[in-house]
């Protein structure tokens, strides 16, 4: 069978503000093939597909599906255009069953009733065809990540989608549960579906596509078969010029401790325990990194360090005075008057006011301290002046202290936080996910600079859902999982398998 | 179809000046006909409502007088609206800010009048942030909310205000829930006066000195939320409370903080009421400046600016309103009720209805000028 393109796009334009997501995008995805789109972040692949999926639509260009043009104004028509979409952030009702999330906004009635369960039979039939394992009457919080995943992509089946359009979504996965995952979508594959992979990891590329297409800086810069290419290859077209994906970096000298971790308890504001009797030590020069699935308490490990919450038990010392226990809590101004850093693993939730423009935020939590402020009033001169210098020296861009927070893309508004962070040479450095959603060449840039902080003797924590981030930085490794810490290992001759495992709980 | 355009490149005085007097055209459009409808002009209805409000001095004076109360309780809303507060207690807190006033400016008549007036003044702002600290309290650390919080003490208020001016305060010469006035020297210069002092003459108008109080207040506001310490941790907490408990910002403390310098805001209200004009407490004084005052300050957009020619405009319809129905039997002063509203619809909830037409026109006219 000659394969035929499923979905062609034409010229696609689009922009937001000043920057210009897709440039005169043309893309001819076969039937039956799983098409992968790769790029670093910002490169304009969630937006090309958002208006393939109808969240936006296009300044200029055409969409044809099966070679004819059609105008997608909203999801509901690219749904019955035959196109799905799984997104990184799933989008389902916690406290519903499997099957009511299916159907939701195709109940078809006021009462459930018939269509229920023919509903209820359609699916049964389509999990069996593509040996999807899901119990459907099970409710969605009761549910993994892996099984959140497969409930999307049957809801997209449901509704008659031939082309799945899947944005990141090995993110949130176990090494096992990617491997589960790729076994769905090949039996997808063998059905004739269409697939189109959006990703920033060429291992998935190379493992699973049968055409790649490689996007820059909201432009196509290549479209390979993935049998004639290689990892490397598909790199250096993304990022334009060849990069490590190991860094080099020397035998840490490791000096005092700076942080001791002692038996603590932490919950989060629903009072459920999420650090279940953790205990480490954190020294100078050295990199500690922590590992472990979204979730498993990395989160509230973090905040406890840096005195956004407190320990419910168990005791933290830094430089040897107790930070935080059940009767003594430091807040993060104080710690940061400790020279404790925080890089938090949500900028926008958490590291950055998106609203303020970038001058306020490259002061943010520093804001109370001279220069910045004298006696209460703000000092917009010296602000400024240190803005202009720090984007400079971190190629912040633009290089506009005035613009708007949320109007940089997010490597920009990471180094908006790393630099602010950086600035004033802290001797701890917290971090968590420096580098989510952060493109290849901010990653390296960023991944630089907390090499350097550790060879200037900075205790650096490091928590990290990439596993390959964990071992290209970490000098040692501990991973987490449901709230304890399995495991810690010496960052040499450790694999990624090892580690996996002991992600996915498994000790033995 | 209008495509959405890019804004950073649309000019600020597009946004900021050409949308709201399109809104406030559109606003007045339909005014005019609610007037047509009435059976009066529309036309001769709006060169009555410009000439009473800004025709002649007097005018001037009662347009600036009630802008003066708008100014007050506008900048109270923005202020607690930066810190994303709905502080809907205008009323109560100017009410009890009113009461601030008129205790200290009686009690301490033996002080130089001077001193008396900065004391009243600093009464006000004391008593109408005693007011507010309460649900500020309540928001910051047991979580009720604002909103319902502050409705409920302005209740609170009116009823503790009855009871005081008819069982303690009340002039017991009179029969109705008043107190006595304060002394004549102890009165804000008018408008009137000062312009007599100066050799002109003009009749009387309730303009006082309280409305350079507001104009500095004004400034105060813009100074505190944009160029302090507090306005950057106040806005950081409204904006983001998670980012700010990273940041070392106490959400608590700001919440608290934003309470107290709205209810302050709003209490200063009474110096213009008190101290300026009625020199005694009136039953219900603050008339519902406290609920229009956040009106005025979602028009002006939560900017000192934006609050002071907002509340010129309400000034204007007030005493422009009055001349209407003064003039135009078939007008009532409900129908200016209503005006109120449709200004309201059109810049507050409708605000966008046009704008992104504006913007592509402006956008586009200029993108052609560059081309050719």
């Amino acid at each position: 069978m000659i394969s035929q393109p499923i979905l062609e796009l034409q010229n696609v334009n689009k922009s937001f503000g000043h920057v210009q997501a897709n440039k005169d995008i043309s893309l001819k995805v076969n039937r039956g093939d799983i098409h992968g789109i790769i790029g670093e972040n910002g490169a304009g692949k969630s937006t090309l597909m958002s208006i393939v999926y109808g969240f936006y639509q296009a300044d200029s260009g055409n969409i044809k599906i099966n070679d004819k043009i059609i105008e997608i104004k909203s999801p509901h028509e690219s749904i019955l255009s035959g196109i799905g979409m799984v997104h990184q952030h799933f989008m389902l009702v916690e406290n519903f069953t499997v099957v009511e999330n299916i159907i939701l906004g195709f109940e078809g009635e006021f009462v459930f009733g018939e269509k229920l369960n023919q509903a209820k039979e359609s699916l049964m039939k389509l999990c069996e065809d593509y040996n999807l394992k899901i119990d459907l009457n099970a409710t969605i919080s009761d549910l993994s990540v892996g099984f959140r995943q497969r409930v999307e992509i049957l809801k997209a089946l449901y509704r008659g989608a031939e082309i799945l359009i899947l944005d990141e979504p090995t993110g949130v996965l176990t090494p096992q549960e990617v491997d589960e995952l790729f076994k769905i979508l090949r039996s997808l594959k063998e059905q004739e579906k269409t697939i189109i992979l959006i990703t920033h990891k060429l291992n998935e590329i190379m493992i699973l596509t049968d055409k790649v297409t490689v996007m820059r800086q909201g432009e196509i810069v290549g479209e390979k078969n993935t049998k004639d290419t290689t990892k490397d290859q598909l790199a250096e077209m993304m990022v334009g010029r060849s990069v490590l994906l190991r860094i080099d970096k020397r035998k840490p000298n490791i000096g005092d401790t700076v942080f001791e971790v002692k038996n603590i308890d932490v919950k989060d504001n629903l009072d459920v325990m999420r650090v279940k009797n953790v205990s480490f030590d954190l020294r100078e020069g050295e990199i500690l990194g922590i590992a472990g699935v979204t979730g498993n308490g990395q989160t509230e490990l973090l905040e406890a360090l840096t005195g956004i919450r407190q320990v419910d038990s168990g005791e933290i010392k830094l430089y040897g005075n107790i930070i935080s226990s059940k009767n003594i809590f430091f807040d993060p101004r104080q710690l940061r008057e400790q020279d404790v850093a925080h890089v938090p693993e949500d900028r926008q939730r958490m590291g950055l006011v998106t609203e303020f423009n970038a001058s306020e935020n490259l002061i943010f939590g520093y804001h109370h301290q001279q220069p910045f402020s004298k006696s209460s009033v703000m000092m917009g001169k010296n602000i400024y002046n240190h803005s202009k210098k720090i984007m400079r020296d971190y190629d912040v861009r633009p290089q506009s202290p005035f613009l708007v927070t949320s109007n940089f893309s997010g490597g920009n508004q990471q180094k908006i936080i790393l630099s602010r962070e950086l600035h004033k040479d802290p001797k701890v450095l917290l971090v968590g996910q420096p580098t989510r959603g952060v493109d290849i060449g901010a990653i390296e840039f960023i991944h630089q600079r907390i090499i350097d902080m550790r060879d200037k003797g900075v205790a650096v924590l490091l928590v990290s859902v990439e596993l390959d981030e964990i071992l290209s930085l970490a000098d040692r490794i501990v991973v987490m999982f449901d709230g304890k810490l399995v495991g810690e290992k010496v960052n040499e001759n450790v694999t990624d398998r090892e580690i996996g495992l002991l992600m996915a709980g498994i000790t033995n | 179809m209008v495509k959405a355009v890019d804004k950073t490149k649309v000019p600020w005085w597009v946004s900021n000046a050409v949308v709201p007097l399109v809104n406030l055209t559109l606003a007045f459009i339909v005014s005019g006909l609610f007037i047509f409808i009435s059976g009066e002009n529309p036309y001769q209805a709006l060169k009555l409502i410009l000439y009473g409000s800004f025709g002649y001095l007097e005018g001037i004076g009662y347009t600036l007088y009630y802008a003066t109360n708008f100014i007050f309780t506008g900048l109270a809303f923005a202020i607690a609206f930066h810190c994303r507060l709905f502080n809907i207690g205008g009323e109560g807190q100017a009410y009890i800010g009113g009461l601030g006033v008129f205790l200290f400016a009686f009690y301490f008549s033996a002080l130089p009048v001077s001193i008396v007036w900065l004391l009243a003044i600093l009464a006000s702002m004391l008593f109408g942030a005693a007011w507010a600290i309460i649900p500020g309290y309540l928001q910051a650390y047991r979580g009720s909310h604002v909103v319902i919080t502050t409705i409920m003490f302005n209740f609170i208020a009116s009823a503790l205000m009855v009871f005081l001016l008819v069982d303690v305060i009340r002039d017991r010469r009179q029969m109705g829930p008043t107190t006595e006035a304060l002394v004549k020297e102890q009165w804000l210069p008018m408008f009137k006066n000062i312009a007599a002092y100066f050799g002109y003459k003009v009749g009387y108008s309730p303009l006082n000195i309280s409305f350079l109080l507001a104009v500095l207040a004004s400034f105060g506001v813009w100074f505190l939320i944009w160029r302090t310490k507090w306005g950057y941790e106040m806005r950081a907490v409204g904006h983001n409370t998670q980012a700010a408990i990273y940041a070392g910002i106490s959400p608590k403390k700001n919440i608290i903080l934003a309470m107290v310098i709205s209810g302050a805001l709003a209490g200063m209200l009474g110096v213009n009421e008190i101290l300026g004009v009625h020199h005694k407490i009136l039953v219900n004084f603050p008339a519902g400046y406290g609920f229009t005052g956040i009106a005025v300050a979602l028009m002006g957009r939560n900017h000192p600016i934006g609050i002071f020619l907002a509340s010129l405009l309400f000034g204007m319809l007030y005493q422009g309103g009055s001349e209407v129905t003064f003039d135009m039997p078939n007008i009532t002063r409900y129908m200016f009720v209503a005006v109120q509203g449709v200004i309201i619809l059109f810049s507050g909830a409708l605000e966008n209805l046009f704008r992104p037409q504006i913007e592509y026109f402006f956008v586009n006219t200029m993108k052609q000028k560059a081309v050719t």
